[in-house]
């Protein structure tokens, strides 16, 4: 196979990695005001990410670097031209980052407010435009010869992309809802499952018109048959939710993420950044990779490197695999 | 187009200010994390209570930074892309693989051994957590080799060649890449100085606490733990940075020469250091100057008659093989930064050195109550060090973004304007600085509690009962 095209399936791959893991951490921080009932509450939730949060994050910076060393002209393109949108999304990480490490540091009740706030809003806004990104490369953008970006901010927010946003949004926070459900007991669990309930029929809808949309207006035959199978794992999850099989259901949910992520690669393929206005500007997995050494270099990399990261970080989430529930909290000395 | 947005000024001001303080925590994580690492190994080996108390309490001090650590080097690798993207464009198939590489062997190396060290003292078998510690120190320094060899091809391009189609540099050997003479020298360098600043830390954090007659029994070992370290380290970061000055008056001889603002070729005893210009550093005037004859001589090519090749030299080589232009950094910048790094890397080994002296034996106070004061100024000291190293280094790479390949204005994002640029300026220096209070503040009270008491072990396992953190 052609290792440029084996390395847009590597950066896709790697993005359905960082969407799955991340993805339930924002879904966590989104729903504290649903499932934060009091601090205690607030805490159990936090730290059924706590340990693992900081590695779920590191997918980006990996994902960010891939994309970088392996297309090159993508990661120029992308990363420029969506400018204040990424300033959001970094300003979200660093508020979400230290407010889970700070906010525990003081007693006052004003001092967790504060940093519970920011964990909210910087999941959310991740969540959301992350979305709105992704959505907008699959619809292609202006870019001029030089494939650098020529619209504005406000041309990446169009109904398309929005509703990609939403979508995402939505995606997150009921799978870091079914997280939830899965990784805590008592009430908090019995409530998480019913806010996946809730939650689950408007994120059906809205992914639903999403899939639909990307499909009719910029699928492929392949991609078609992601969005079909990713509309099939997110009911079935809703459904596997409903009688209560838990751990299921967060399997579907990841699935239904990665089939997401999957559809809009392949609605992309072979472009990588397709130009609106011109598509002899469009940036396409030949013209923005890197040279065959390059790639070859680090395919031996991640061939060598990702079992073993999957199976350290396989082992991590199964030394923390205990449930966490109010009296855990109680205890600790923290 | 106004001056004040200038696409250029403005990315590099950015560049600057979050790079620099991006690098407050990662020598922070990096020497901190053995420190924890070291202590956790002397309890695991001799049981003593002191050493779980010292592995907790500064333990807590690097989870503290360890957050921001993480989020704000997410900013660093973004913003290649977003403010420099025609440079990531020319150097991506060289520049992106040790990033790559970071990323595969290294970051997820450390967040995932940070997660479970940090909540994994209740849940794991003591000696397969004190690994759990030994990964994140590993993964840490491996993550430094990557980052400092992608730094070493912008300031000594090796192992790539010119595709003139592609207008791009391209990989031709990655073992050159990351064998490059320059990471050989900076990587010891930039560890040893990391180390330094964790020493600082403890001897700080130490002196405080002794000079308030508290928590002896674990702040006088952890006083000398960190003075040996401080000396150790100081030692090796001296001899590592001369190997570098070494190297870098070979590739990059106009910064050697505007680290000590010499406009005209000397040899020998007129190569000489000046510890301390009055006057304009510009070489126009000079009203007074203290001078080490041959001591710049030896810094740049280990002999007491060698020649250092002066800037105008230079400028005037420069102009023939790249064409007309100003090839010259800022000097007073390059001249100031150099002093004050070796200057303060001095003065704080000193300190180090004095200290153990002073408290010999079992002293518990030296002779003097000052002198604890003037110790517990070694970790700013130590941190402003590190900062005008980098600051140094970079600032003297000028005018270049990658040496004698693209200037600095040419690596700027075509696509965004000046405006932008602001925003994310004004954003980023707002939020770093509340961020920083912050951080500060909690460092402080923390710090100032103090190791708590010896933590409960479960009797039959020797297992830490209690999780040490819980969010």
């Amino acid at each position: 196979m052609d290792l440029t095209i084996l390395w847009f399936w590597i950066i896709a791959a790697l993005f359905i990695g960082y969407f799955v893991l991340d993805g339930f951490d924002f879904g966590v921080g989104m729903s504290l005001p649903f499932l934060g009932k009091d601090d205690t509450d607030r805490r159990v939730l936090i730290n059924t990410i706590g340990p693992v949060w900081d590695l779920n994050e590191t997918w980006v910076i990996v994902a960010g670097a891939a994309l970088f060393a392996a297309f090159p002209e993508w990661y120029a393109t992308m990363f420029s031209g969506f400018y204040l949108a990424l300033l959001l999304i970094l300003v979200a990480l660093i508020l979400r980052g230290v407010s889970f490490e700070y906010r525990h540091q003081r007693p006052e009740s004003t001092w967790k407010k504060w940093f519970d706030g920011m964990i909210i809003v910087g999941s959310a806004v991740p969540a959301l435009l992350w979305g709105v990104a992704f959505a907008n490369v699959v619809r292609g953008v202006k870019l001029d010869v030089n494939h650098d970006y020529i619209g504005t901010f406000f041309d990446l927010l169009n109904p398309y992309a929005l509703l990609g946003g939403v979508t995402t949004l939505l995606l997150f926070f009921v799978h870091g809802v079914v997280f939830i459900s899965l990784k805590t007991e008592g009430d908090i669990r019995v409530r998480a499952r019913k806010l996946a309930t809730r939650a689950g029929i408007v994120t059906i809808v809205v992914a639903a018109s999403f899939l639909a949309w990307t499909t009719l207006a910029y699928g492929t035959p392949a991609s078609a048959i992601f969005a079909a199978l990713a509309a099939v794992a997110l009911i079935a999850s809703f459904l596997a939710n409903l009688r209560g099989a838990e751990r299921l259901a967060f399997g579907l949910m990841a699935g239904t993420i990665g089939f997401a992520v999957l559809t809009l690669f392949a609605s992309l393929f072979p472009d990588v950044m397709p130009a609106s206005n011109d598509p002899a500007n469009s940036l396409t997995i030949a013209n923005a990779s890197s040279s065959a050494y390059t790639l070859g270099v680090m395919s031996w990399t991640a061939l060598i490197g990702m079992p073993v990261i999957l199976l350290y970080q396989g082992w991590t989430y199964w030394v923390f695999r205990k449930r966490i529930g109010r009296a855990h909290i109680e205890v600790a000395v923290h | 187009m106004n001056e004040w947005l200038d696409p250029l000024l403005l990315s590099r001001w950015q560049f600057g200010l979050t790079t620099i303080y991006h690098f407050l925590f990662v020598p922070l994580t990096i020497g901190m994390a053995l420190t924890v690492a070291i202590f956790q190994t002397a309890w695991v080996r001799t049981d003593k209570a002191k050493y779980l108390q010292l592995t907790h309490f500064f333990g807590k001090i690097f989870l503290i930074n360890f957050a921001m650590g993480v989020v704000t080097g997410i900013v660093q690798e973004f913003q290649f892309g977003m403010n420099w993207s025609d440079y990531s464009r020319f150097v991506g198939d060289v520049f992106g693989a040790p990033l790559a590489f970071e990323g595969i062997t290294a970051f997820f190396l450390e967040a995932t051994f940070i997660g479970l060290w940090i909540f994994g003292w209740d849940k794991l078998p003591k000696k397969i957590h004190l690994a759990t510690i030994w990964l994140t120190v590993i993964g840490s320094i491996t993550s430094a080799y990557f980052i400092l060899a992608a730094n070493a091809f912008m300031q000594n391009p090796v192992a790539f060649e010119m595709n003139a189609e592609k207008g791009r540099a391209e990989l031709t050997s990655i073992g050159e890449l990351l064998t490059n003479p320059i990471v050989l020298a900076s990587f010891p360098h930039t560890i040893f100085a990391c180390f330094m600043v964790s020493a600082g830390l403890i001897i700080s954090v130490a002196a405080w606490h002794l000079a308030r007659n508290q928590h002896f029994e674990t702040m006088r070992p952890a006083l000398k733990f960190g003075m040996w370290m401080m000396i150790i380290a100081g030692i090796l970061t001296t001899l590592s940075g001369d190997q570098l000055s070494l190297i870098m008056t070979e590739v990059q001889p106009m910064k050697m020469a505007s680290a000590e603002a010499m406009y005209v070729t000397a040899t020998g005893a007129n190569a000489s250091f000046s510890i301390f210009t009055l006057g304009t550093p510009d070489g126009v005037s000079e009203l007074f100057s203290v001078r080490i004859p041959y001591l710049l001589s030896f810094l740049s090519t280990h002999t007491f008659d060698g020649t250092v090749e002066g800037i105008n030299n230079l400028q005037a080589r420069y102009v023939d093989v790249y064409g007309p232009g100003d090839y010259t950094p800022t000097i007073w910048i390059t001249y100031w930064s150099f002093r004050w790094m070796i200057g303060l890397g001095l003065a704080h080994m000193l300190v180090a050195i004095a200290g153990l002296f002073f408290t010999r034996k079992n002293a518990a106070k030296p002779a003097r109550p000052w002198m604890w004061k003037v110790a517990i100024w070694s970790f700013p000291m130590s941190l402003l060090a590190m900062s005008v190293g980098w600051t140094f280094t970079e600032m003297g790479r000028q005018p270049w973004i990658v040496f004698g390949l693209m200037r600095t204005e040419g690596g700027i994002s075509p696509g965004v304007t000046g405006l932008e640029i602001l925003i994310s300026l004004i954003v980023f220096t707002l939020l770093y600085g509340i961020l920083a209070v912050v951080e500060f503040k909690l460092i402080l009270k923390a710090v100032q509690k103090g190791p708590d008491d010896a933590p409960v072990l479960d009797a039959e396992s020797g297992v830490v009962k209690q999780a040490v953190m819980v969010y």
